[in-house]
């Protein structure tokens, strides 16, 4: 991995006063305060951990493949589902958009580098202890816990040891969170080049901002939801637990109170990729950049007051359960602007497919069908009928991987030019991406229908009547699963014999990275700010 | 409801369908397509109904939506390319584009909300019922007590009921051959058809959820606390749902299955259950003289019913996750030690206290079995009268 990364740091030279006093070799990552350098590191971790929790996933599929128990024991099956949830989410999704956040957020600003250089180096080697403490958990005695990522109580006061690992792994990446979360507050607040007004930076930013702000108010509660799993544990405290005076659905409401903004956290940064990505090949400026930020902001706002739309068929009173079903709905109205944004910057454009454009495109079809089931979702009484169903995994899948993952891809392909300095293969590209998308909706748009008809989810094992649209389901899930083996050759492949890049790849990119900054750009992006106009 | 009705039920039918040709045609050429399920479960409660066409109306706006949008995002994707030799407007803005897309999208949802309230309302209006029953959830089976009502008094416990070799793979044929695979139990809930039934639902270890699809009932089981839902069932037949929370090990395996009969039949169901209680009362008496042999027998059902899914048949448990009982040195050691564990369960553990499920005569029972059964050859007998000792000395804790 670090012979593959290695030249895009030192293989250029341009003159400028270039401060690159940096050792070689393994502690050039090791002791990197680079923001460039800890990006690549953080993209390179979020890849492995990418196919380590697609390797769960496909073992889950294969397990599902047909009815009967034949590779996974239902206590293993639970653990499969458990860790490939958390390390999706806290190993390879969240992890991605701080490397892109690291790589662009200096370059979009006008700035050398971040605030924080050596926090920020801290942040990221907190990630890799955190995943061995996860890895860890699947060979301790009784192996993975099998309680599901949201970790309800109280069947993870029952869990073994595993789960202690588990905790542990989540304190220490919500710290890596936080700390990347206030180096990217105060590198945006303070260091923007002059005349880089708020309302002039690219929206990649701004959905950085708000991101980070989510950050910093959700990952404590997580780690207090965490904490008292702990106690309970092993201190004799009772918060789950009625027995002693606690109330068991008293941790999902501290675990959504994070777990909703947390949706967030990993949507808005794919926001503000599709922001950069859809104009520039629209060759046309961003439709609305104004409502794009307020609506980011509602949604960020609204991302507060909306948990308990997880929770219910805990039995809350039916008041409860109208504002939150209220609350709910009212989201899509900012969801809504941002994808009629999207579509009228792509209005009367000028318009070219190349492969950031197609994962865009992707994105905005795909993530917002997931947005219509959720909007189906937030209906108490339909979604009564289909909560802990297939359905639901059909609707987040298609949110989390069509939504985040697609615009991931969109931003590598989009910004690999710039950092590399050489270009990838544009029509493997493009085969990855018809590979990926055909197969992703292979292995999800059937689990719509599953749901439906009352297939349940976290399951083993199940009824006949449902057969057939697994085998399909796990089929598809497999074709991604290898298409996402030819990403990993493209992107090889383009570090070590791409074709040279220009410094302004993309013809209707705009950015102070494309305008103003080499392919690939020096070691301190800008050491005297640009003029902004 | 009808009333508030966009479209019809068989439209919404023949979009579902469109869209599994869609997705699943391309994959299997030869579906027959009879064999799918593609929408939700055929209701048998009004308010079931009520969900099924919201279900099917909110769909149908997200559809249109869909079009409408994507139709846009085409007609771009098609005549405003460079190759097409499209040159590109620099407009960026439009404010009253804008305010439209923001308040007409608010005014379908406020559209939505209406009939979404007026079903909910209705879900959660528990008043009045006719039966009362308690649905209690354990690690990995369902008890059920039929607290109030015709019935009331009946009490009983419902374990899946498919053959563990059909599940392991060994018998691969009778899989295939069993069309209610995983959805049958051995002690059906009983409820008449036209009666209001509340649920009261609970758990006794670890969150469950108490679903059938087709009574369009939910309710998650909640440790320690008792929620409710209620249903009214229009027609007889059996209905099938399962457990919808994560429960640990055998989550997948623990099915509900509803048998609705009319009043006559239920009124006849419930006096064969009383004669049921009042035999096994007898057949069960606590104070008659048991023999070893007597108690074992009687032990290896219960055994069956409770124990075996963590402890196996093997009694050698699941290493490192479920204890094994064979050589165990609390099975084989003092009897007290072993009906404390019986009945108080370890707390933080999936051993439950059985205090509250079984009699003296089947923890009696059951300790015998496990103590004379494997490679435990105690030779010793517990008494019924030993358990009822070992309730009212304090818990080892």
């Amino acid at each position: 991995m670090s012979t593959a990364a290695h030249d895009h740091g030192h293989s250029h030279d341009h003159g400028h006063d270039d401060h690159a006093h940096k050792p070689y070799g393994m502690m050039r990552w090791v002791k990197s305060t680079n923001h460039k350098d800890i990006g690549t590191m953080y993209l390179w971790f979020s890849f492995t951990m990418f196919l380590l929790g697609g390797c769960m996933a496909l073992a889950i599929r294969t397990e599902l493949f047909e009815p009967g128990l034949q590779i996974l024991t239902p206590e293993r099956f639970n653990s499969m589902i458990t860790y490939h949830g958390l390390i999706m989410v806290f190993g390879a999704i969240m992890p991605a958009f701080v490397g892109f956040a690291n790589w662009l957020i200096p370059m979009q600003i006008g700035a050398p580098d971040m605030a924080f250089p050596r926090m920020n180096n801290l942040s990221f080697w907190l990630l890799p202890p955190a995943a061995l403490l996860l890895i860890a958990a699947q060979f301790v005695p009784g192996g993975g816990a099998g309680v599901g990522w949201t970790m309800y109580a109280p069947l993870s006061t029952q869990a073994g040891v595993a789960m202690d690992l588990t905790i542990f792994a989540v304190h220490i990446l919500g710290m890596s969170s936080i700390m990347g979360s206030i180096n990217i507050i105060t590198t945006i607040l303070n260091m923007r080049a002059p005349g880089m007004g708020m309302m002039k930076m690219p929206l990649f930013c701004w959905t950085w901002l708000i991101t980070a702000y989510l950050l910093v108010a959700a990952m404590p509660v997580l780690a207090g939801a965490v904490t008292m799993t702990l106690t309970d544990r092993h201190f004799g405290t009772s918060f789950f637990n009625a027995a002693g005076g606690g109330d068991p659905v008293l941790y999902q409401h501290i675990f959504w109170f994070f777990g909703h903004p947390e949706v967030y956290i990993i949507a808005i940064p794919a926001f503000g990729v599709i922001s950069q990505v859809i104009p520039a090949f629209s060759r046309k400026p961003l439709f609305g950049y104004a409502s794009m930020v307020y609506a980011t902001a509602s949604i960020a706002i609204l991302s507060f007051l909306v948990w308990a739309h997880h929770m219910y068929t805990v039995g809350m009173p039916v008041e409860a359960q109208l504002y939150f079903m209220y609350a709910t709905t009212l989201i899509a109205v900012p969801t809504g602007v941002k994808v009629f944004n999207w579509v009228a910057t792509m209005w009367r454009g000028s318009l070219t497919f190349e492969t950031p454009m197609l994962f865009a495109l992707g994105f905005l079809f795909l993530f917002t069908l997931g947005g219509f089931t959720g909007l189906v979702l937030s209906v108490v009484p339909v979604d009564v009928q289909l909560h802990d169903t297939y359905y639901v995994v059909a609707h987040f899948h298609y949110v989390m991987v069509a939504g985040a993952l697609f615009s991931a891809f969109a931003g590598i392909y989009f910004w690999l030019p710039k950092w590399t300095g050489k270009m990838y293969n544009e029509k493997l590209g493009q085969i990855h991406f018809w590979l990926s998308l055909i197969f992703f909706n292979v292995a999800f748009f059937v689990q719509h229908f599953l749901g439906l008809a009352g297939m349940p989810r976290r399951v083993p094992d199940y009824s006949l009547q449902f057969a057939e649209f697994n085998m399909i389901s796990s089929i598809g899930a497999w074709g991604f699963g290898l298409a996402q083996l030819l990403f990993l050759y493209i992107v090889v492949k383009c570090i070590t014999s791409g074709e040279k890049a220009l410094d302004k790849q993309w013809e209707g990119a705009d950015s102070l990275e494309w305008t103003h900054l080499p392919s690939p750009p020096p070691y301190h992006s800008f050491v005297t700010p640009p003029i902004v106009k | 409801m009808q009333s508030c009705r966009l479209f019809g039920g068989s439209m919404g039918n023949k979009l579902v369908k469109l869209f599994a040709v869609w997705s699943a045609l391309a994959l299997t050429p030869a579906v027959a397509f009879a064999e799918y399920k593609l929408n939700l479960q055929t209701p048998n409660t009004a308010l079931g109904h009520e969900i099924y066409d919201l279900h099917t109306d909110i769909t149908w706006i997200c559809v249109v939506i869909f079009v409408i949008v994507f139709g846009f995002m085409f007609y771009s994707i098609f005549k405003h390319r460079k190759s097409a030799g499209h040159q590109a407007a620099q407009f960026h803005h439009n404010t009253l584009v804008e305010v439209l897309w923001t308040a007409i999208p608010a005014l379908i949802l406020i559209a939505m909300a209406v009939p979404g309230t007026k079903a909910l309302t209705h879900m959660r209006d528990t008043a009045e019922p006719d039966l009362t029953i308690k649905a209690t959830g354990y690690q990995w089976k369902w008890g059920y007590d039929y607290i109030k009502g015709e019935g009331e008094g009946i009490s009983f416990y419902s374990n899946l009921a498919t053959p563990r070799a059909q599940i392991d793979g060994t018998d691969i044929a009778g899989r295939n051959a069993n069309p209610h695979y995983l959805l049958e139990v051995d002690n059906v809930l009983v409820i008449p058809t036209g009666k209001k039934v509340r649920m009261l639902v609970t758990g006794a270890d670890v969150i469950h959820a108490w679903w059938v699809p087709a009574l369009a009932v939910k309710q998650d089981a909640i440790p320690g606390f008792i929620r409710d839902t209620w249903f009214k069932a229009e027609q007889p037949g059996i209905f099938r749902g399962q457990c919808a929370e994560l429960c640990g090990k055998d989550h997948g395996f623990m099915p509900i299955v509803v048998e609705v009969k009319s009043p006559a039949d239920y009124a006849k169901w419930v006096e064969s259950q009383k004669d049921k209680i009042a035999k096994t009362k007898v057949a069960d008496n606590p104070d008659k003289e048991w023999t070893l042999d007597e108690l074992k027998a009687r032990g290896e059902k219960v055994y069956a019913q409770n124990c075996v899914a963590c402890h196996q048949a093997t009694g050698m448990g699941v290493p490192n996750t479920f204890p094994a009982l064979s050589g165990s040195k609390i099975v084989n050691g003092p009897k007290e030690g072993q009906i404390d564990r019986v009945l108080n369960g370890k707390p933080g553990t999936a051993m439950a206290p059985f205090k509250g499920q079984l009699s003296d005569t089947e923890i009696a029972a059951v300790i015998t079995y496990t103590r004379n059964n494997w490679a435990n050859k105690t030779g010793e007998a517990v008494t019924p009268a030993d358990v009822k000792a070992g309730r009212s000395a304090k818990p080892a804790g």
